[in-house]
């Protein structure tokens, strides 16, 4: 296991920038309000038989004005580049040039939409009896967009939003799905905490309007099709929808965000991750058991922020997890946002530390009794990811 | 008698295990064989047909094989392969239970062209679309693709296969890659969460697709003939890099570890630096200050000053750009000492490893300094009369190789230097 709690000794972490464009809007209100009225933007048609919850439409410019730039990038880094902005923003340190010179990124990301076009092409071609052996060089050689290269490659994400904002600490990609959101924000949390860092820029960004990730996660099986249900709802009816979203968090030292006279929104007080083996049912259960006791001590007013993808049997061991600690009141990020891969996890940390300045958590949307209203402002709210197909991760947000 | 914890009172990071594969061959010995001989890995490709491609040679691992062919598969075998090298020469933990986190540099993971096209075969129809493809794809019968194409299956394989703890973290930093998994296992020993750590870094993609890629941004060399003269690092007639394949693992412990258990010491990860460009998705900023601003952090890092640095391993892709670049920022860090400075670039050889290289040269320049013999640049019989160096051209030189620093440079503005000693400062 690793884990990186705060130790005594150690420096207190802070949230203190948030960033969000997801399907339900841009900005902290937008996704406030649209969770309080329980509106979910859901997509049963476009992409049929396969749902998804698209982006709800943002402008681009404001947050990368030069339009060469925007061209130069694909929709997944376009949202992230986007969101990382606004967390910028959203911690009052864009165009800080001191800050930003030495800001450190963990990005977690995945890669960049394929031109279906020129995939179908040469497939079609060679169902038509195209087979010289050249035949794949020479048609990749004319049909790729050179640039498209760049719009794919995943440490991209990450150096998209250096050229946009002028950022120059640090640098560094995790793949691996979703628990590369967790450990993105375990790295980062443990740099800041041991003093390595002073202040990160963390999240992810992923657009789920993409028929290539289909295929790829239709070989699994772990598409959602036909019809919308809640995740909690999904056992006979398993899957889960890819969502478009981007969600970065500025975290910071305490004493560094106290200097520039910050507010934070709450403090990160843990990340833990690990890999399950899954060989048994039981397996992921059993971790997420034991990252569950890895974490600080929780006194305060709980509640549980769930990644929870919807695909089996992942759902239904975690459901098995939740259970056992049924005191704490449960949302799902994947009902409400659909599933966004690497981002799923900063999503999370970013409605808990939302939920936790706005004083109270958002309201159920679940028909199964898993989500149940909760009263009062939260104290202290766990992040629960468990990957679709591998790895786990667990994070503490606690009121300052 | 050397002091476990370093100038900055952090723990002494050691390795005390390497394993290699590049073109050249398997393993350390027959790598630094052919390394100090001058041979180079470069060949004319033969895993797929080159008709219709600018450039036709690469630095490919023929003699792994992988059923069915995959770049992913490939990249994982080779992994396999170099860290049971290295945990057999580190003697650490216990078979398949590795004491600690593993930090893998793994070139990004998508669906390869053999399964996309059996997948368009399985349409059965001469005209069809995208969402025929999708259509098909469900229902099971191809279930091992969905595994074999996540980002994170080649470190979920390695994690099982050889015990290591937590979640293994799956990194991309461009070509600075296999630096970048060095110093997050010499970060996580030097902040006490783990006094071992499993740093690993693998490429295997030498792909029809991937080498369009590059070519298509004139990244590439495209002196084809003879393959083994393509790469030519500091040469005024450099027109590019030479894809390659390879892997590099290293065990890292607390210098404190790797005493108590009586480990055998190799060298020392005295600093790692790492410095983003913001000035361009592939281009180095003009006046180079991110490159240099990252070799000074480097050189804080260690608590080492540039007389002390007696060799640099160069990132020498053998680019027009990059190799300028390199000297001019070098040479800003380095000033007057730079003309006693013997630097090299194991590229001429084994090619650009991509998101290997910086482990593999890591790893070469960790046995620089066990041999006291700088392997050579080959292909340099037109040097560049702007680049300045002190190449050691075409021939391996014996010298005194204290402390090495090896750099390594990325798309996305990737900068990343480390420093390799012999023994704790």
């Amino acid at each position: 296991m690793t884990d990186t709690a705060s130790k005594p000794g150690q420096t207190e972490v802070w949230i203190t920038g948030i960033g969000l464009a997801t399907s339900l809007g841009e900005g902290l209100d937008a996704n406030w309000a649209a969770l309080q009225e329980k509106r979910i933007n859901v997509d049963e048609k476009g992409f049929a038989p396969f749902i998804v919850h698209p982006l709800l439409p943002v402008t681009f410019d404001s947050q990368i004005p030069k339009k060469g730039d925007q061209r130069q990038m694909e929709a997944w880094q376009r949202i992230g580049v986007y969101a990382a902005g606004l967390a910028l923003d959203s911690a009052g340190i864009k165009g800080n040039k001191d800050i930003l010179s030495k800001i450190d990124m963990v990005v977690a990301a995945g890669g960049g939409e394929r031109d279906l076009n020129v995939d179908t092409g040469v497939l079609t071609a060679e169902a038509k009896g195209a087979n010289a052996p050249g035949f794949l060089n020479e048609r990749l050689m004319s049909d790729l967009r050179p640039t498209l290269f760049l719009a794919q490659l995943s440490n991209l994400l990450a150096g998209n939003i250096a050229i946009v904002n002028g950022l120059g600490g640090t640098s560094r990609t995790f793949m691996g799905e979703e628990v590369a959101g967790a450990d993105a924000a375990r790295i980062a949390l443990s740099r800041i905490a041991s003093g390595e860092s002073d202040i990160a820029l963390v999240g992810g960004s992923h657009n789920g309007e993409r028929k290539d990730l289909m295929v790829l996660y239709e070989f699994g099986d772990f598409n959602l099709k036909d019809k919308f249900a809640p995740v909690w709802g999904r056992k006979d009816h398993a899957g889960f929808a890819l969502g478009s979203a981007g969600a970065f968090l500025v975290l910071e030292s305490k004493a560094h965000a106290e200097a520039r006279g910050a507010k934070p929104y709450a403090k990160l007080s843990s990340v833990v991750t690990d890999l399950a083996r899954r060989k048994q049912s039981g397996d992921m259960e059993a971790t997420l058991e034991t990252l569950w006791d890895k974490l600080p001590k929780r006194d305060g007013k709980g509640a549980i922020i769930s990644g929870a993808t919807g695909a089996e049997p992942a759902t239904s061991e975690e459901r098995g997890f939740l259970k056992k600690h049924a005191d704490f009141p449960v949302r799902s990020t994947g009902t409400m946002f659909g599933h966004t891969m690497e981002t799923q996890f900063p999503l999370g940390i970013a409605l808990a530390a939302l939920s936790i300045s706005r004083g109270a958590l958002f309201p159920p949307n679940d028909s199964t009794g898993t989500e149940v209203e909760m009263q009062g402002a939260p104290t202290q709210i766990v992040v629960v990811g468990a990957g679709h197909w591998r790895g786990e991760g667990m994070a503490l947000v606690e009121a300052i | 008698m050397t002091a476990p914890r370093d100038k900055l009172g952090r723990p002494v990071v050691v390795v005390t295990g390497m394993g290699i594969t590049t073109s050249l061959g398997a393993g350390k010995a027959d790598n630094w064989s052919k390394l100090v001989a001058g041979e180079s890995g470069i060949r004319t490709i033969t895993r797929f047909p080159i008709d219709g491609l600018k450039t036709t040679m690469a630095g490919t691992v023929d003699f792994v094989s992988v059923d069915p062919f995959s770049s992913t598969g490939l990249s994982e075998r080779m992994a396999e392969l170099v860290t049971q090298e290295a945990l057999e020469q580190a003697g650490i933990g216990a078979r398949g239970d590795f004491p600690g986190p593993l930090f893998l540099a793994v070139a990004p993971v998508e669906v390869e062209w053999p399964q996309r096209r059996e997948l368009g075969r399985a349409v059965g129809a001469p005209d069809f679309t995208y969402d025929d493809l999708l259509r098909i794809s469900g229902g099971g019968k191809y279930s091992a693709y969905h595994h074999r194409f996540m980002f994170g299956s080649v470190a979920a394989h390695l994690a099982e296969t050889f015990g290591t703890k937590g979640s293994p973290i799956s990194l991309s930093t461009a070509c600075a890659s296999g630096a970048t998994s060095i110093q997050l296992g010499v970060e996580a020993i030097r902040r006490g969460e783990t006094d071992a750590a499993l740093c690993v870094a693998t490429d295997g993609t030498v792909n029809p697709e991937a080498l369009v890629r590059f070519s298509l941004l004139s990244a590439l060399s495209t002196q084809n003939d003879p393959p083994q003269a393509a790469s030519r690092p500091f040469s005024k007639n450099r027109d590019g890099f030479v894809m390659a394949e390879g892997a590099g693992a290293l065990v890292l412990e607390s210098y404190e570890a790797a005493t108590a258990r009586g480990a055998r010491i190799l060298g020392v990860i005295a600093g790692c630096g790492e410095l983003t460009d913001s000035f361009h998705r592939t281009r180095s900023s003009p006046d180079g200050k991110p490159i240099i601003g990252c070799m000074n952090k480097t050189l804080a890092d260690a608590g080492m000053t540039p007389d002390q640095i007696d060799h640099i391993n160069a990132h020498g892709t053998a680019t027009p750009e990059n190799d300028k670049m390199e000297y001019n920022t070098t040479s800003a860090v380095f000033g007057d000492l730079l003309q006693k400075i013997p630097v090299t670039s194991n590229k001429s050889m084994v090619g650009h490893t991509i998101s290997a290289a910086g482990a593999v040269e890591a790893i070469f320049s960790l046995l620089t300094l066990e041999h006291q013999r700088i392997p050579p640049t080959i292909n340099y019989d037109n040097p560049d009369p702007t680049i300045l160096f002190d190449v050691v051209g075409n021939k391996a030189r014996d010298a005194r190789v204290t402390a090495v620093m090896s750099n390594s440079f990325g798309f996305g503005g990737q900068n990343a230097s480390l420093i390799l000693t012999r023994e704790p400062a």
